[in-house]
């Protein structure tokens, strides 16, 4: 992520026509959309994929002799292999088709409770988004493990020193996001897995926002699960893959019943589909799942090398700008982090600014992300936050700088 | 003063504005002049669920009448809060029961309506009924 080069030849005007929603105006400006963090927007190529799919090749996947049924399949399993591909993922059945990242981890959370022991460890980190929290807690409380959190310190960074600590052979499982939704965090997680597999425990790393700015590679991460969401890669909502280490995907139980996950029903006994269906009960997101495929295309197409040094190149402008608005904070600030800005200015509620940004057509998220623990050590109510993708411009940056200072003066 | 008549007051003040940008700093000064909720009321009690912005609202019932204070941590919150405290506040039980809010559209602020907005306008408004509605069911 640290590519520093400006040589990458980067057309971003080019790259806006790909997506019509970029020429929309909203409440009269034309829209500049920093919400990225929340949910990224489709280009065209996407779009068509979904269109494309239902005018002509609709069928269910899996079960028909027909010739639309043997396409829509073919079509869907291309895009297992290109995911597989593109996370270098050693086996495509260790791509698991799920709605997302919240669904991916629930399925494994779910897992577990079979597995675990009263007594058992499991550790959480304080940067986590609900999502990454909640169905833990759950498991917790069912089986009586105990939930640790890794703390943060004030630059938003994960404190290693005291992850060490936590350690032990009681721990079952380590969760922890790869990059930080609300403040944009890169964590060190090669470190974080490797030193968990140390003590035999398990890591699950949740992608969801790491995925639209970086390429993992998930050989080389060697996490045992990793998760994320296509909607914010530029792919469909509705869809995204639990990763999952074949030895671990077999050991646990199916998660939710019915056609598709199984081999053979009877009503004294059912035997499982073989892995990857065993976790995809049901009809699952056929068209979202060829879309997501499309949109990975179109993103290494640009390329994650360019899409990085593009980023970071925003993230640096902007931090600069911001933070000559005399009073404005910003949380998050360690030196590894993506293109994520919360920030709060001195004596303004963030749902003030937001609503006068959003009255200027400027999209930004406010409020505490789905990450309360992170505004409870901050001790604020929430953020303004600002989060950039490989369309967005210096020129929104400028305006997103100006708006601000507007909304200050109006609101002070 | 009726509830209607209020809201035709209101109506006609927003009337004056050019633009939004206008409509916003009057909210703005609005939230500004609330009078502020007596501190020992601001408590979780009173607080309002469904907001980013926290909303605190204090019901006292006199003579017939509710009367409301209220506070917001944030500005805009508090202008909206403003104005319907000074539609709701000092008004019996029955006449809160049946007034409508079709004057927050009409003044331009529209999108503070919408339930999924994070700024629970709406439960505000269904919290000021409620409370009318408890005060009411003492009198009967
Ligand atoms: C870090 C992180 N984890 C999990 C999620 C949840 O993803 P989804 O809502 O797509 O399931 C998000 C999305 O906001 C996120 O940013």
């Amino acid at each position: 992520m640290n590519t520093n080069s400006k040589s990458i030849a980067f057309d971003v005007e080019k790259i806006r026509k790909d997506f019509p929603i970029l020429s929309r105006k909203v409440n009269g400006y034309p829209l500049v959309y920093l919400d990225n963090a929340a949910t990224s927007q489709k280009p065209q190529v996407v779009i068509d994929a979904l269109v494309d799919y239902y005018s002509n090749y609709n069928a269910n996947i899996h079960r028909g002799v027909h010739s639309l049924s043997q396409e829509a399949t073919d079509a869907y399993e291309q895009a297992r292999e290109k995911i597989r591909a593109h996370f270098n993922i050693k086996k495509t059945r260790e791509v698991i088709f799920t709605a997302g990242t919240t669904h991916a981890i629930n399925l494994v959370a779910s897992g577990f409770r079979k597995i675990l022991q009263k007594g058992d460890e499991l550790i959480v980190s304080a940067l986590e988004h609900h999502s990454n929290i909640v169905p833990w807690q759950m498991l917790c409380e069912e089986t009586g493990a105990v939930l640790k959190v890794l703390p943060m310190n004030e630059q938003g960074e994960l404190d290693l020193v005291e992850y060490i600590n936590l350690l032990s052979n009681k721990t079952k499982l380590v969760f922890v996001n790869h990059i930080s939704n609300a403040l944009g965090t890169i964590n060190p997680i090669e470190e974080i897995i490797e030193k968990a597999h140390k003590v035999g425990a398990a890591v699950l790393i949740d992608g969801a926002q790491a995925c639209s700015h970086i390429k993992p590679d998930l050989q080389t991460l060697n996490a045992d699960f990793y998760t994320c969401s296509a909607h914010k890669m530029c792919g469909p909502t509705g869809v995204g893959i639990l990763y999952g280490k074949e030895g671990w995907l077999a050991k646990l139980p199916p998660y939710q019943g019915g056609g598709e996950m199984i081999k053979e029903v009877t009503f004294e006994k059912t035997t499982y589909a073989e892995l990857p269906h065993k976790f995809e009960a049901g009809t699952p997101n056929i068209a979202d799942g060829i879309a997501f495929g499309v949109a990975l295309d179109y993103l290494n197409t640009i390329g994650f090398d360019a899409i990085a040094n593009y980023e970071n190149q925003l993230l640096e402008y902007a931090t600069e700008k911001l933070l000559e608005i005399e009073g404005l904070k910003i949380y998050g600030t360690s030196a590894h982090k993506t293109s994520v800005i919360s920030f709060n200015i001195k004596n303004i509620h963030p749902y003030d600014i937001g609503t006068i940004l959003d009255k200027l057509g400027i999209a930004v998220r406010t409020g505490h992300h789905c990450a309360q623990p992170i505004m409870d050590f901050y001790n604020i109510p929430g953020t303004v936050r600002a989060s950039f993708a490989f369309y967005n411009t210096f020129h929104e940056i400028d305006v997103l700088v100006e708006a601000i200072k507007k909304a200050k003066v109006m609101l002070t | 003063m009726k509830i209607k008549d209020i809201q035709e007051e209101i109506i006609e003040e927003f009337a004056f504005f050019e633009d939004w940008m206008q409509r916003y700093e009057h909210m703005i000064s609005l939230g500004k002049s609330l009078p502020i909720i007596d501190k020992a009321n601001k408590k979780d009690d009173y607080l309002i669920k469904g907001c980013q912005s926290k909303v605190w609202v204090f019901p006292e019932f006199k003579d017939g009448k509710v009367f409301f204070t209220a506070d917001s941590d944030a500005i805009i919150t508090k202008g909206i809060v403003a104005l319907l405290l000074r539609v709701f506040s000092n008004q019996t039980p029955e006449d809160i029961l049946n007034a409508d809010t079709a004057f927050i559209d009409e003044i331009g602020l529209k999108e503070h309506l919408s339930p999924t907005r994070a700024n629970g306008l709406v439960s505000m408004i269904k919290q000021l009924k409620m409370y009318a509605l408890a005060y009411q069911s003492q009198l009967n």
